[in-house]
């Protein structure tokens, strides 16, 4: 009987309780070498504290964490890193206005002497760069960068840092699938030369593709470890999961009226360097449509949103609400005329994170009546708020007053959706809505967004899930290099012909839908996407 | 009562800082060869006679209120991490003017005092507009700008009491002042309160502007807690990036919390102004208000409740500057011990609050024990 080697990871009994709440209770969980192994969850089930816990960040009340066989105690993720375990963390935490090299080696300085060696520090950046095909360059600004390229950044620090164990807290949540398949292909390299990843995910389709063992948490304890992923379904994991079924996306009758609620023409910006970031972006959204953006992340979303929130002055073009001109208006006027806001990024835009909810129920919303008005604010009414949003969205917190900073991250992310739809809106404007909250979440948040579509609001959803673009659009536009190259009926598109405008491969033809009237558009879109499938 | 005792927990690290600090000092003073317990006792004399005693109580108001006015200007701004150093200038120029056109106007009492306290603020407010408008437009920092403007307010005031607002009746030899503020501007004492409440009445003037300073200070905690201005300000304090998302303009917020914190700054030589000294004299004026302001805030947590504690704190210690000297220890000594006091207080204070949460974490994990059955993993 061979002696199986001991597990690189285990941790046994471990409990953690805060103020309120028991974020993990009992848990097990064993990795192996060389093995991807993902953690599954329902938000708030406790996934991120255990991490933050392997990761030294937190001292369990109860149990032990053994490294290859040995146990031992974590004082601060210094020790942990000195085991060898490293860590990307759900929300990154990169320093903007460093290059990659300075980023990378930022508390892990290399010396000579009293100096710091960069050249050695290069040498070996570029040589675990290679190794796992992560494509770093090392000068590069990390503003510059992409999600994806950030997320290869965090990826390379933990390796340069000597970890055979990475911790990736939901690493996908953030990515296009092109990138997700790429990032597959970098844990299958780094699997392939013998490390352990621990991944956690929200999109279960996913963890059966590339995790060779699942670990299933539910309300804190470990429910389940599934041996073979291929051989379990989707399904069968969520209901691990919750204890009950996945819910099916269901086709809804279209709403979409006449009465055009938000209209941008021309709108342009312009880069100091390199490109225009937006270019002639011409389109309408009606009342009850809701309208999604496609595209690979960095082609002009973000720019456009902020257009939209007054967040960014366009160099070019006119936004209109309703019959109102609105390309002149500040920001919190747009919010007062009713025009929501879910950011792209949850921590920096969207909360402020050592304030408590009710507080955070009135970011943004502060001149709006009962909790908000013109000169003063109500606490006591912010607070029934709070406490509505979160019995109504599933926030699962002790109560108002608890800090937003406690919130696991899809329960923030409900309470900012929360926060922004129980408000009577003309427009919504959602970038990745469900970014990071569990498949139950999810299917409740398209819910609203079908209800309040419904109800005659205009939302432009931009998103990265093509999945959710495809299923609640009723028109879709594809932005590449800052401009629409394809306006799509989404019920006849296929992801592949999504994809091909996406990274530009069908960008030519496509140029041409831009122009000629709304009507005469969508014909020529819908013909050009049966001439493609066929 | 678990009121009480939430009140008790938060003051409690506050008075463990209190007595390091005093231990520190004990220190310090034997160090330099002098009996500590002889300064500890210094500290808290308030002289012999019930003359003396009210006199030391008068001085220690007097000295609590423009502190307290000082650290609330200075808190706005950390409120929104904004660095105001400029307090210091603001006030100065603030007298200057309030002093200068005050003498030079005419009306009845008690609203001869409001417009020169409006113009005191209004002043202040524009002081401040500079690095406000500086920042806002040039991006240079408030840090350097108010520091910088501090200097040149000294030129400005100098300047403003020589030339526009110099007392034409000036007498031959006398020190250059204002022209003297009409009886209409003085503000009443609480002198006469001392005999009220039964105490020997002080020989000097016992400012009532205190008065004041209490009233600015509720409505500014007010305004913090209760008022979109204060919410917007608190929100771009905790986060700008979040702030501007959400529609709040953080130029805006700057040029406001500035001209907020200014005008504050602009009542803190009111008290010595209106209270006693009648006329704006360089000699005479009290600087470093501003500066000491910093530390106050800092001390009291930016706010408003516990800037109030802190200016008493501060008070207190500068009261007892003259009795210590004349123990043979140098006055420096109080400056060390507020600067010992805030040092430990913020250590202290930081220590309790990690403590704090470890103890809410025990009791969490006593009450689950306690009530929620455990959930059975399949
Ligand atoms: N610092 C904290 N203070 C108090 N409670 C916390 C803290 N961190 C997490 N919690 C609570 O612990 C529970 C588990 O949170 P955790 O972040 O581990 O969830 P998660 O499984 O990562 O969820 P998600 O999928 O939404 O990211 C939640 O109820 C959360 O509110
Ligand atoms: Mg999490």
């Amino acid at each position: 009987m061979d002696a199986e080697p001991a597990p690189v990871i285990e941790l046994t009994g471990i409990t953690k309780r805060f103020p309120g709440v028991v974020a993990n209770r009992d848990v097990h969980l064993a990795v192996r070498h060389g093995e991807v192994h993902a953690v599954v969850g329902e938000n708030g089930a406790g996934k991120s504290t255990l991490m933050k816990i392997l990761y030294g960040m937190y001292k369990p009340d109860e149990g032990t964490i053994s490294v290859d066989g040995h146990p031992v105690e974590f004082g601060s993720p210094k020790d942990a890193i000195a085991a060898g375990i490293g860590m990307v963390h759900q929300h990154f935490m990169l320093a903007d206005n460093f290059t990659v090299l300075e980023n990378i080696v930022l508390g892990a300085e290399p010396r000579a002497g009293v100096r710091l060696d960069f050249a050695a520090a290069r040498e070996r950046i570029e040589e675990t760069s290679e190794r796992y095909g992560l494509g770093l360059r090392p000068d590069r600004l990390v503003e510059e960068l992409s999600v994806a390229d950030r997320q290869r950044i965090e990826i390379a620090k933990v390796l340069y840092r000597g970890a055979r164990v990475l911790i990736l807290d939901e690493p996908t949540a953030v990515l296009v699938p092109q990138e997700v398949d790429a990032l597959f292909s970098n844990l299958a390299e780094l699997r392939a030369a013998g490390l352990s990843v621990i991944f956690i995910s929200h999109k279960l389709d996913e963890v059966r593709q590339v995790a060779d063992r699942i670990t299933v948490i539910r309300r804190g304890s470990t429910v389940a470890t599934v041996d073979d992923p291929q051989a379990t379904s989707s399904r069968q994991l969520a209901h691990l999961m919750v204890g009950s079924e996945l819910p099916t996306p269901e086709t809804t009758e279209s709403t979409v009226t006449d009465v055009v609620e938000l209209a941008a023409s021309g709108l342009a910006l312009s880069s100091q360097d390199g490109p225009d970031l937006l270019h002639d972006v011409t389109f309408e959204v009606r009342r009850g449509e809701i309208a999604g953006f496609a595209g690979v992340e960095g082609n002009g979303q973000s720019e456009l949103v902020e257009a939209i929130m007054g967040l960014r002055k366009p160099d070019a073009g006119l936004l209109r609400l309703g019959d109102d001109d609105m390309t002149s208006w500040p920001a919190h006027q747009r919010r007062m005329a009713g025009i929501g806001f879910i950011p792209e990024d949850r921590h920096r835009q969207a909360l402020l994170l050592d304030a408590p909810l009710w507080e955070n129920r009135l970011l943004g919303w502060q001149g709006n009546p009962p909790a908000g008005g013109r000169f003063w604010i109500r606490p006591q009414a912010a607070r029934a708020e709070a406490a509505t949003i979160m019995r109504e969205y599933d926030v699962r917190a002790p109560g108002p007053d608890t800090i937003a900073d406690a919130l696991s991250g899809g329960n923030q992310q409900k309470f900012v959706i929360g926060r922004e739809m129980s408000t009577t809106l003309r427009v919504l404007v959602a970038a990745h809505p469900t970014r990071g909250v569990d498949v139950g979440a999810q299917s409740a948040i398209w819910d609203r967004l079908r209800e309040a579509r419904a109800a005659g609001l205009a939302t432009v959803l931009v998103s990265a899930d093509l999945e959710e673009l495809l299923g609640l659009s009723d028109t879709l536009y594809v932005l590449f290099r800052g401009r629409i190259v394809a306006r799509l009926d989404p019920a006849e598109v296929t992801p592949e012909l999504l994809g091909s405008y996406m990274t530009g491969a069908a960008g030519q033809e496509g140029a041409r839908f831009t122009t000629g009237d709304a009507a005469g558009e969508e014909q020529a879109a819908r013909a050009d996407t049966e001439e493609e499938s066929r | 009562m678990t009121r009480l005792l939430g009140w008790w927990r938060r003051i409690a690290p506050t008075l463990v800082a209190l007595g390091v600090a005093l231990a520190v000092t004990a220190v310090f003073i034997l160090i330099i060869g002098e009996n500590p317990i002889a300064a500890l006792v210094a500290l808290f004399d308030f002289g012999e006679t019930p003359v003396a005693q009210a006199n030391s109580i008068g001085v220690w108001i007097n000295r609590a209120a423009p502190l307290f006015l000082a650290g609330l200007a200075v808190s706005i701004g950390f409120r929104m991490g904004l660095f105001n150093i400029g307090v210091e200038g603001q006030y100065r120029i603030a007298t200057v003017v309030a002093a200068g056109l005050g003498a030079a106007i005419v009306l009845p009492a008690p609203l001869h005092i409001l417009v020169i306290t409006l113009i005191a603020m209004a002043a202040g407010a524009a002081y401040a507009a500079i690095p406000a408008i500086l920042k806002v437009t040039r991006g240079v920092s408030e840090v350097i700008s108010t520091i910088m403007l501090n200097a040149i307010a000294i030129g400005i005031a100098a300047y403003l009491i020589r030339s526009p607002f110099v007392d034409p009746e000036l007498g031959a030899g006398e020190n250059v002042a204002t022209t003297r503020l009409p009886e209409s501007a003085h503000f009443p004492g609480l002198n006469e309160l001392f005999g009220v409440l039964g105490l020997e009445e002080p020989r000097r003037p016992v400012h009532g502007f205190v008065v004041v300073a209490i009233v600015v200070g509720v409505v500014v905690a007010v305004i913090l807690s209760r008022s979109r201005f204060g919410f917007e300000l608190r929100a771009s304090g905790l986060s700008a990036l979040a702030a501007t998302a959400n529609g709040i303009s953080s130029r805006a917020m700057v040029v406001k919390a500035m001209l907020f914190s200014g005008a504050l700054a602009g009542l803190v030589g009111l008290s010595d102004l209106l209270g006693s000294a009648h006329r704006f004299q360089p000699d005479s004026f009290v600087a470093g208000y501003g500066f000491t302001g910093i530390a106050v805030a800092l001390l009291g947590r930016n706010r408003p409740g516990g800037i109030a504690l802190a200016a008493l704190l501060f008070a207190f210690l500068d009261r007892a500057g003259p009795r210590l000297q004349s123990e043979g220890i140098p006055p420096a000594a109080v400056t060390i011990m507020q600067g010992i006091v805030v040092l430990s207080v913020l250590i202290v204070d930081e220590v309790a609050r990690r403590r704090l949460r470890r103890r809410e974490e025990r009791r969490a994990r006593a009450q689950d024990q306690a009530t929620t059955p455990v959930e059975v993993a399949s």
